[in-house]
């Protein structure tokens, strides 16, 4: 355990954060299916160890009063979530994965958490990042596109008819 | 008092079997799965999740084909759910004008930033049956538009002219909101444990309520300055990590109210606002939470209370439909022994009034006989 690299805590809002958080991102947004081949194909694994969960809880989401004033609970979300430790071959050390997503998938979160542990040794992160993130987040993007097109398709141009004895 | 009953198993075991039975419908007809529910009903999961309170569209979707489309069962099946989880914390405040909208229109201006997206709406739908097993209608060459335009809150346009009350007032902290599931409310409330209360209130109750205020209950003039349908990013921050965790996107409907207030002696006449924010798509509710909050802010403005729908009491303790239904279902449960105590009592009281009677029509005759003697 004590070899373990423990995810550094640096400042909020640093690269290494700012990375992390994006690819916690993506494979929050994924499918579970896109993961589970990814991990399917993956070689070589690692070992993985269930350090906790997966578990499902629930988190509070907040918004603010007004959209910008104080802030207030608008209701619940259910969360799922999971650590997992990866030892062995492929990694330079043991590492820690965590991940928290929206929604009961158990596996999903499983998934995501290893992906995560992958990300953090230094070795694999490019290859992660190049087969893994990269056609995850061009995915989303393909999604976000395509409703958005279907939204703008639904732009409207009123005009009010003046009226004739005014 | 309730007094409890014992016995009925066999009885309440094919009770609950008649109830599986009546909801299959025709048995040569595919069972409904809760997939085509979460897909095909959007509507009504939501409705199911802001009134369970609690955003999950698989379990919403479950807890409808459970409850047989019995809304009011599939919510109290959602709260009952969220019991039996850990809660991990609260999010950040999630951001509505993050990413772009599906549907976003304003009621007070024609030509905004960004311009009036329709998205998906039943709005000037013609409300006439569609021939049985059509699809619907597919979407056409797509408008030569600008697809990153940017869709700036209209609440803003107007608060830029200080026209619009602000959202952060006069020495804004950002306060921890109390949070209504933790706390046992102690009225007066925050506007922001109101707004928790209306966002998991019945939307039929707080429909009812908005209307009251338009039709001169508690009038206040609104305009819908913005009603935004879309997607945002949760993020929550894991202790553990140390950092904003993002666990993905839901959907919100959000409605900012816009109502006339002519001022006092120290504020000069402004717009002020009402605020409607819920998962899903439920404008209907949206809207009308915005109108609820707006009515309840009276003392902000120092409107007179005339109205039911200004009695933040009588708004907040009714409008959450579990504890309604609860209540008021309860009532055909057995209440034998309850009832054997009034029994009892109204026959004494019903044997003493014929008594009274008796001795009353008995009194004329004893003066009668008084006088004669």
């Amino acid at each position: 355990m004590n070899q373990t690299q423990q995810a550094e805590a640096p400042a909020e809002g640093s690269d290494a954060i700012q990375r992390r958080q994006r690819w916690m991102h993506a494979l929050a947004l994924a499918e579970t299916g896109a993961l589970a081949s990814a991990w399917a194909n993956w070689t070589p694994q690692p070992e993985v160890e269930a350090i906790r969960g997966p578990e499902a809880g629930l988190v509070m989401v907040r918004s603010r009063i007004d959209a910008g004033g104080n802030k207030f609970n608008l209701g619940e979300a259910t969360v799922v979530r999971a650590t997992v430790r990866l030892h062995g071959a492929p990694l330079a050390a043991d590492v820690l994965g965590t991940s928290y997503l929206l929604g009961t998938d158990l596996e999903h979160a499983r998934l995501a958490a290893i992906f995560d542990g992958l990300l953090a040794d230094e070795t694999l992160r490019e290859r992660v990042l190049a087969e893994v993130i990269a056609p995850l987040e061009l995915e989303q993007a393909e999604r976000d596109a395509a409703r958005r097109a279907d939204a703008r398709a639904t732009l409207v141009d009123f005009f009010t008819v003046s009226r004739e004895h005014e | 008092m309730y007094v409890a009953v014992k016995g009925g198993e066999k009885a309440i075991a094919n009770a609950h079997a008649l109830l599986a039975k009546e909801g299959r419908g025709d048995a040569a007809s595919p069972r409904v799965t809760y997939e085509q529910i979460a897909g095909q009903m959007p509507v009504l999961v939501a409705r199911v999740m802001n009134e369970g309170s609690m955003y999950d569209r698989e379990l919403a979707a479950r807890a409808i084909l459970q409850a047989q489309g019995d809304v009011l069962e599939a919510i109290t099946l959602v709260r009952s759910y969220r019991t039996t989880l850990p809660r991990y914390g609260y999010t950040e405040p999630v951001d509505t004008a993050e990413l772009p909208p599906q549907r976003r229109v304003s009621a007070t201006f024609k030509d905004i930033p960004g311009g009036q997206q329709l998205g998906a709406t039943f709005d000037y739908t013609h409300r006439l049956f569609a021939e049985n097993g059509f699809g619907g209608p597919t979407i056409e060459d797509e408008n030569e538009v600008e697809h990153d335009e940017e869709m700036p809150r209209v609440a803003d346009l107007l608060g830029a002219e200080a026209l619009m009350e602000p959202e952060r007032p006069r020495g804004f902290e950002d306060v921890e909101p109390s949070d209504i599931t933790r706390e046992p409310m102690v009225f007066p409330i925050s506007r922001a444990e109101r707004l928790q209360a209306l966002a998991r209130g019945d939307e039929g109750f707080l429909l009812s309520l908005g209307y009251s205020t338009q039709r001169g209950f508690g009038r206040t003039h609104p305009f819908v300055g913005e009603v935004r349908v879309g997607e945002v990013e949760v993020d929550y921050v894991a202790p553990e990590l140390g950092f904003a965790v993002p666990l993905g996107r839901i959907e919100l409907t959000e409605c900012q109210m816009v109502n006339q207030f002519t001022g006092s002696a120290d504020t000069p006449a402004q717009f002020t606002r009402g605020y409607g924010l819920v998962f899903g798509r439920a404008e209907r509710k949206a809207m009308s939470m915005s109108l609820v909050d707006r009515a309840l802010r009276h003392e902000e403005f120092a409107e007179r209370i005339v109205a039911p729908a200004q009695d933040e009491e009588f708004v907040v303790t009714h409008a959450d439909n579990v504890e309604a239904a609860g209540f008021v279902e309860h009532l055909k449960l057995p209440h034998y022994v309850d009832f054997q105590a009034e029994l009892g009592l109204v026959r004494r009281l019903n044997k003493e009034f014929h008594e009274r009677a008796d001795v009353a029509a008995s009194a004329p005759a004893a003066e009668e006989t008084e006088a004669l003697a």
